[in-house]
């Protein structure tokens, strides 16, 4: 049977506001964090903030301290560039130290720009080049199945990774071998690296894609907590799914810090001091953008 | 001899900044813009890395013979190969890590057994993306290429070297994998001392009587400045700029083996299969008696770390290469 977070179950008694607290937090955390190397992409890092946050403090099931439990649900970052939003929550669960944090790209610390499973523990599987975790999530559902094991493998992918063949390959395969303990969640925040998503080459129609490739489709707020929280509780406990899901989250890149979603070559970047105190005052105060 | 290199970016910056801080890439596009301006049949693509390598500028110049294929390398080398297969020249540039690795068997079957003249630019070629990690970095790309038949695979040294292979390459029937780094390597050679560039002709820097260093690509510069190094401690020590590994140019690996009882390769790449694999292939199949060290990545994978970081851990700065030479001389 599948049971709702652990770590949720033992969270404060208003979910939403606390996972909402938790990603202006991972967004402090990645300007920090990127200030080491002086180089990073803190836009697809906020984009993909409160689905984070929600997966791991309201939807997965996982034991704090215990990054390799066999039972744990898997996610896999097929946006990889974004790593630097997951580490702290890697911390913050006692998968890896915090210390670590303070070394982050630094020669021989385990956190570089991409996740690496070698290195990191509750880093499910390995990412960086475009286009591989949907298959990865894939495989692991396959063997769950195999051994007996229900957990469900949550792979989050950039709407610029659905130019990939191999996105489509696993879309088709895991359709036709019935795996409903897949679910894809979209960053779609609408900018790849070259521009706009649809001007450099368009997914459109998205959702009537994954729908002719058999698969469950959602659309959601991707900053909208209570939404996110919603439809991935449900994806999470249906009984016995037949069929693979995708959330379209529908996001905004660089989402928190006005003059980066406003400008599209933050995709990478680097805050000087002074832009960066104007970025965390609009993190911890909202209500000035 | 010039030496410049790109001033590090002061205060915040984004991605559109980043031409500015890689002169090196930037002749990418201003020498394609040029062969086309004088009637080749030049275009380009790339996947959704036109400010990475910088072809927005040529898009800019020649709207018309830039075409953006999004992330999705595989079907973008077979569309160049479909496209030379009509008369155009294309120019494929990609990070090499997704060029060379992603691509390899549509480069194989579309473009090498095809001998279309495709001319794939494998670009933040090795260790250069640094802590973004091992999917990012292209230290096998040189073995992997090499042994696609046909393939004529060349790395050059600095910004006047990339522009003298690209205005070469349009004279050149066989497709081409050319291998550059991030567009911040300093400049080895000033304009004048290349016209008589060619593949396959390796450039000697220095013929020396105790070792020659055979380098290529992003290594010679270093290179260059250890044999300096070495030279003011009484070590008299080579340099042959090994540009082009296939076809490697055997009879400079001749010479290099009777000037000196020791070869020293050095490369960003894998010890096997890159440079140090053709040098050592050409030495054992001549009968040459000569001690050969293959300086490069020892076969494993790249800790995390800025550029530069990674280049003094794996002695592969000025440094680092002196160090090994007079390890091999002192023998």
């Amino acid at each position: 049977m599948t049971v709702p977070s652990v770590l949720a179950l033992e969270d404060a008694e208003d979910p939403i506001a606390r996972i909402d607290e938790r990603a202006r937090w991972i967004r402090r955390e990645v300007i920090r964090l990127i200030a080491i190397p002086k180089v990073g992409h803190y836009a697809s890092a906020f984009s993909c903030a409160e689905i984070l946050a929600t997966l791991y403090y309201g939807v997965m099931r996982l034991k704090r301290g215990e990054p390799r439990w066999e039972e744990r649900d898997r996610f896999m970052f097929g946006k990889g560039h974004a790593a630097v939003a997951l580490y702290p929550i890697l911390a913050d669960f006692d998968f890896i130290p915090a210390a670590v944090l303070n070394e982050y790209t630094r020669l021989g610390n385990p956190l570089g720009d991409h996740p690496d499973m070698t290195r990191v523990p509750g880093v499910d599987f390995s990412s960086g080049s475009i286009g591989h975790a949907l298959s990865a999530g894939l495989g692991m559902c396959m063997a769950a199945r195999l051994n007996g094991l229900d957990f469900t493998s949550y792979a989050l992918l950039g709407d610029g990774e659905q130019h990939e063949g191999q996105v489509w390959e696993a879309a088709m395969s895991a359709a036709h071998h019935k795996v409903g303990r897949l679910v894809a969640i979209i960053d779609r925040n609408g900018y790849c690296l070259d521009g706009p998503v649809d001007d450099v080459m368009t997914i459109e129609p998205l959702a009537e894609k994954w729908r002719a490739f058999g698969w469950d489709v959602h659309e959601v707020n991707g900053h909208s907590v209570p939404e996110l929280l919603q439809v991935l509780r449900m994806l999470s406990m249906r009984e016995q799914p037949l069929r693979p899901a995708v959330v379209i989250a529908h996001t905004v890149k660089g989402r928190g810090v006005p003059f980066m979603e406003s400008e599209h070559g933050w995709h990478l970047g680097f805050l000087d001091p002074e832009d960066e105190r104007r970025a965390l005052a609009y993190i911890d105060q909202p209500e000035l953008s | 001899m010039a030496g410049t290199r790109a001033k590090p970016k002061q205060g915040s910056w984004t991605l559109l900044d980043l031409l500015d801080q890689a002169p090196g890439l930037a002749v990418l596009s201003s020498t394609l813009s040029e062969l086309v301006d004088e009637g080749a049949p030049v275009v380009a693509l790339t996947g959704d890395l036109k400010y990475s390598n910088g072809l927005v500028r040529f898009a800019d110049r020649h709207p018309d013979r830039f075409w953006n294929m999004g992330i999705a390398e595989q079907n973008m080398v077979t569309v160049a190969a479909g496209m030379a297969s009509t008369g155009v020249m294309p120019f494929v540039a990609g990070f090499a890590s997704f060029l060379a690795l992603l691509c390899c068997e549509q480069i194989r079957t579309d473009i090498a057994y095809t001998k279309l003249p495709v001319r794939l630019i494998g670009h933040h070629a090795g260790i250069t993306l640094g802590f973004y990690g091992t999917s990012h970095h292209a230290t096998e790309d040189l073995a992997i290429m090499r042994s696609l038949a046909g393939l004529t695979v060349v790395a050059p040294t600095d910004a006047p070297m990339l522009s003298a292979a690209l205005r070469a390459s349009v004279r050149h029937e066989q497709p081409i994998y050319m291998r550059i780094g991030r567009g911040r390597e300093p400049d080895v050679y000033a304009e004048g001392d290349l016209e008589q560039f060619a593949f396959g002709k390796a450039i000697w820097h220095h013929r020396g009587a105790d070792a020659n260093i055979i380098a290529t690509g992003s290594m010679v510069f270093p290179a260059l400045r250890a044999i300096e190094a070495l030279e003011s401690t009484g070590l008299d020590v080579g340099l042959l700029d090994m540009h082009t590994i296939k076809p490697l140019d055997e009879d400079a690996v001749l010479e290099a083996a009777q000037l000196a009882p020791t070869i020293i390769t050095v490369e960003e790449h894998n010890v096997i299969g890159g440079l140090g694999g053709a040098v050592a292939e050409a030495l054992s199949s001549r009968g040459t008696a000569v001690r050969l060290r293959r300086h490069g990545i020892e076969d494993a994978f790249i800790l995390i770390g800025a550029p530069n970081a990674l280049y003094a851990h794996y002695r592969l700065n000025a440094d680092g290469i002196a160090a090994v030479v007079r390890e091999e001389v002192e023998r």
